[in-house]
């Protein structure tokens, strides 16, 4: 697998969520991956139900078998003051930029330095080694911008080599780009059975390639169980309601007569949903991409959730092979 | 977690601030008593969209819980009760648009055909209203304000400069401004009774707010006016003048960006120079219509809990800049008529009808009593009464209660079971109840969460008004599709109007 997994998705298909199951599943065999954030949203912080998270690496979960998850909430203005320092050593000058309205000009109004800085943050975690020349991060998993957003944010690094033609920031963005479109980097899309998402995703694959972005894989989010087949829910729509009625009162429900009717409509809505999740599957496998199924959590996600669709992502292969290019 | 302290009142974007949100109730909530009504008070809708005074609709909320949607049905609805309404959408599903015949992104009002001119008894000028519907296009707007604030000379300058061509098309906050822009407008133009906008789909729910504020402030700001001071002067040389200081910052933004880059900005600045006063102007004027009580803001969320999350901050930052909230939408909420079951019973029914699928008769019904009171959790909520629920809300498989009649009936029926499934060809009839069943759990389950969470945000902000559109299975394709939701919307603060 890539070493830098972005993870993108329409609002509201949970891409916070599969990025961080994606990073726990990641840190297998004392492993130790990274978690970016890049929106300012604390979305990592609450997943894991902690505090909010500083600008700055921490550990924030150990996985199961021993692995670490560290966290990092990129804050684009600190990127630049860090930055800034780095290059020049500016010290308090960098505070009188700040005052002047520089540093909000660069970070939030000058186009795409923002995100210059944020990806330029996280390729340099994903490109860190240690003393003994090793990576320090085995994984860097990125809770990416939405899939309406997303070429364009990885993306627009081109776009400021472009328009800033020289100096550092030119160059940071060269050399993002190159982490960025190389396979060490893989995107993935997080979308739901339905519609909406599914045909935002189909959309944002097309532009990730036009972009020669190295797409990665669809994750399906929030699957149902099918508890019934077709046959026996279209069953159970016809005429056996009376022997329903007289099963469920077998079955210890008292009053069933009036519930037949519900469970037998509860039922149809679910054929019904089932049959759309068929067609929207097959507008997914048309993709021919590669992808991973993750169930809906039932009583809503919190972090033991998270390790449940760890699990379930393990299971289906992530994380093995590790840095050996499997799979993406 | 920090508890968050009453209204946010401060300046700074608070996005970070989310982290710190409560989750007062979590294990504390009443459970699967779903039929209890709803204590918060309830959304009129219909009253909003009937309101003459009411000229401004704004839906606001995260990503992915429905505000085009919502917006465009609440659009067909007050057209349909005889107002004259156009929709401004920002970046709307393809078949949601076309449901709405804009599959053209011009920029442009278009009329919407297929409106019905009576509907529920349509108010006054049956048959008069009309809908229009537009979708932004950012650049396009940001270009008509440089053309129509800047001779076309200049305006050809601005235009071609390549710093404006990076802004014109995305900034971050060019599509909020633009889209506050475009609401000035339509609003000026005064030409509808009713204008519904959706907000953009942005990394925060707030950013439309501050984004106006935010570019007034940087256009204002003592750094454009350093950035301007060269470009004024004949370019670089006149850094000379400018203090030691200043000119080493100018250095090293131009080190950092490149000088070419920095030129550019100081063009376009220059270039801009003259329609500095009307953009703040004009965001200033967008931010009072806003505050002006012919606006109402709708919150749209989804029953989950980051959607309720951001939809709480929202609350809290309309209140802060007085703005005027008219209530939250909740999209997608399930329900069920058969609610006085529970999943956990629903779920021990279903094992016993496993039972008696799989063990005989004799041993079924020992088999049948082990999985009854292992699988009925013995601190179950709704067994300890849930206060309001219907009196016979708990159906029983417990022994406990084995005085009651069906009781006994069942046993009898027991002993008929086996000869009853033979006769079945396909699914028995006790795998296909226990499947109905199961589903039923899976609904229940995703009820009492789904009330959790809305507890969570109802103990926030008990004032704020609601209405609940029940979950459809599908998208919405077309106009009846948006009357759909614009009924639920209209019927949804009633509690059974939502199951």
């Amino acid at each position: 697998m890539s070493r830098f997994q972005v993870v993108s998705g329409k609002g509201g298909t949970g891409k916070t969520t599969v990025a961080a199951a994606l990073a726990l599943a990641l840190a297998t065999e004392g492993r130790r991956t990274l978690l970016v954030e890049v929106e300012g949203r604390q979305g990592i912080a609450q997943v894991f139900e902690t505090e909010p998270l500083p600008y700055e690496e921490r550990k924030i979960a150990v996985a199961p078998g021993g692995g670490e998850v560290y966290a990092l909430a990129i804050d684009a203005e600190r990127a630049l003051l860090d930055y800034l320092q780095m290059f020049y050593k500016l010290g308090s000058a960098g505070r009188a930029l700040k005052k002047l309205g520089a540093i909000d000009f660069a970070t939030t109004i000058a186009p795409g330095v923002r995100d210059v800085l944020l990806t330029g943050k996280a390729c340099e975690a994903v490109r860190r080694k240690d003393k003994q020349n090793r990576y320090v991060y085995d994984y860097v998993i990125m809770d990416a911008p939405p899939t309406g957003r997303i070429t364009r944010f990885l993306n627009v690094n081109d776009e400021v080599a472009g328009l800033a033609r020289i100096g550092p920031i030119h160059n940071q963005a060269q050399a993002v780009m190159r982490v960025l479109k190389s396979p060490e980097t893989a995107v993935h899309l997080v979308t739901l059975l339905e519609e909406m998402p599914v045909q935002e995703t189909a959309d944002g694959i097309a532009e990730l390639r036009d972009a020669e972005l190295p797409v990665g894989r669809v994750i399906v989010n929030m699957v149902r169980p099918h508890l019934l087949d077709e046959d026996t829910l279209r069953t159970a729509a016809g005429g056996r309601r009376k022997e329903i009625a007289k099963a469920l009162t077998r079955a210890g429900v008292t009053g069933s007569a009036g519930l037949v009717r519900p469970l037998v409509e509860q039922a149809a809505e679910h054929a019904q949903r089932v049959e759309l999740e068929r067609e929207q599957r097959a507008v997914l496998a048309g993709l021919e991409l590669p992808g991973y199924e993750l169930p809906l959590i039932g009583e809503g996600m919190d972090p033991a959730g998270l390790y449940d669709l760890a699990t379930e992502l393990r299971k289906q292969g992530v994380g093995e092979g590790a840095g050996q290019g499997v799979g993406t | 977690m920090t508890q968050r302290t009453g209204t946010a009142t401060t300046g700074t974007a608070g996005a970070t601030e989310d982290g710190s949100s409560p989750d007062p109730v979590e294990g504390t909530s009443t459970g699967p008593a779903v039929d209890l009504p709803s204590p918060t008070p309830a959304l009129n809708t219909d009253a909003l969209l009937d309101d003459p005074g009411i000229r401004i609709v704004v839906c606001c909320g995260s990503g992915g819980v429905g505000k085009t949607t919502t917006a465009a049905a609440l659009g067909v609805r007050a057209a349909e009760r005889g107002r004259k309404v156009v929709v401004l959408t920002i970046d709307p599903a393809r078949r949601l648009a076309q449901s709405m015949g804009i599959d053209s992104l011009d920029n442009v009002p278009r009329r919407v055909p297929g409106i019905k001119g009576e509907r529920e008894g349509g108010r006054e000028g049956d048959g008069s209203g009309e809908l229009h519907a537009m979708m932004l296009d950012m650049k396009r707007t940001f270009d008509e304000i440089v053309e129509a604030h800047a001779d076309a000379e200049r305006a050809r300058a601005i235009l071609e400069n390549p710093f404006y061509q990076s802004l014109s098309a995305g900034f971050a906050g060019t599509q909020e401004y633009m889209a506050m822009e475009k609401l000035g407008q339509l609003r000026a133009r005064d030409e509808w009774d009713l204008i519904i906008v959706d907000t953009p789909p942005s990394r925060s729910a707030l950013d439309f707010l501050d984004a106006p504020k935010r570019l007034g402030s940087f256009l204002d700001g003592k750094f454009i006016k350093l950035l301007m001071a060269p470009a004024k002067m004949g370019g670089r040389a006149g850094m000379k003048f400018l203090n030691v200081g200043m000119s080493m910052m100018t250095g090293t933004l131009g080190k950092l960006l490149g000088g070419q880059f920095l030129r550019d900005v100081q063009t376009f600045v220059a270039a801009m120079d003259t329609m500095f006063g009307g953009f703040r102007t004009r965001a200033d004027a967008t931010y009072k219509l806003l505050q002006a009580p012919g606006t109402a803001f709708l919150v749209v969320a989804t029953p989950e809990r980051d959607a309720l999350r951001e939809a709480a901050y929202f609350v809290e930052r309309l209140a802060a800049e007085e703005m005027p909230l008219a209530g939250l939408v909740l999209n997608r909420v399930h329900g069920s008529d058969a609610a006085r079951l529970s999943a956990e019973h629903a779920l021990a029914a279903a094992e016993n009808l496993d039972a008696v699928g799989i063990v005989d008769q004799t041993t079924g019904k020992a088999g049948l009593r082990d999985r009854a009171d292992h699988s009925v959790a013995p601190d179950s909520p709704e067994v300890v009464a849930t206060p309001g629920s219907a009196p016979d809300a708990a159906p029983d498989v417990t022994p406990d209660n084995s005085e009651r009649e069906d009781t006994a009936e069942q046993k009898n029926t027991e002993d008929h079971e086996p000869t009853a499934s033979d006769r079945v060809p396909t699914a028995s009839v006790e795998e296909l109840t226990a499947g109905l069943l199961r589903l039923h759990a899976e609904r229940m389950q995703v009820v009492a969460r789904e009330q959790r969470t809305r507890d969570r945000f109802t103990a926030l902000h008990p004032e704020v008004a609601v209405t609940e559109v029940a979950a459809l299975p599908g998208d919405v394709h077309d106009l009846e599709g948006l009357r759909a939701i614009g009924d639920r919307l209209a019927t949804g603060s009633d509690p059974a109007g939502a199951a």
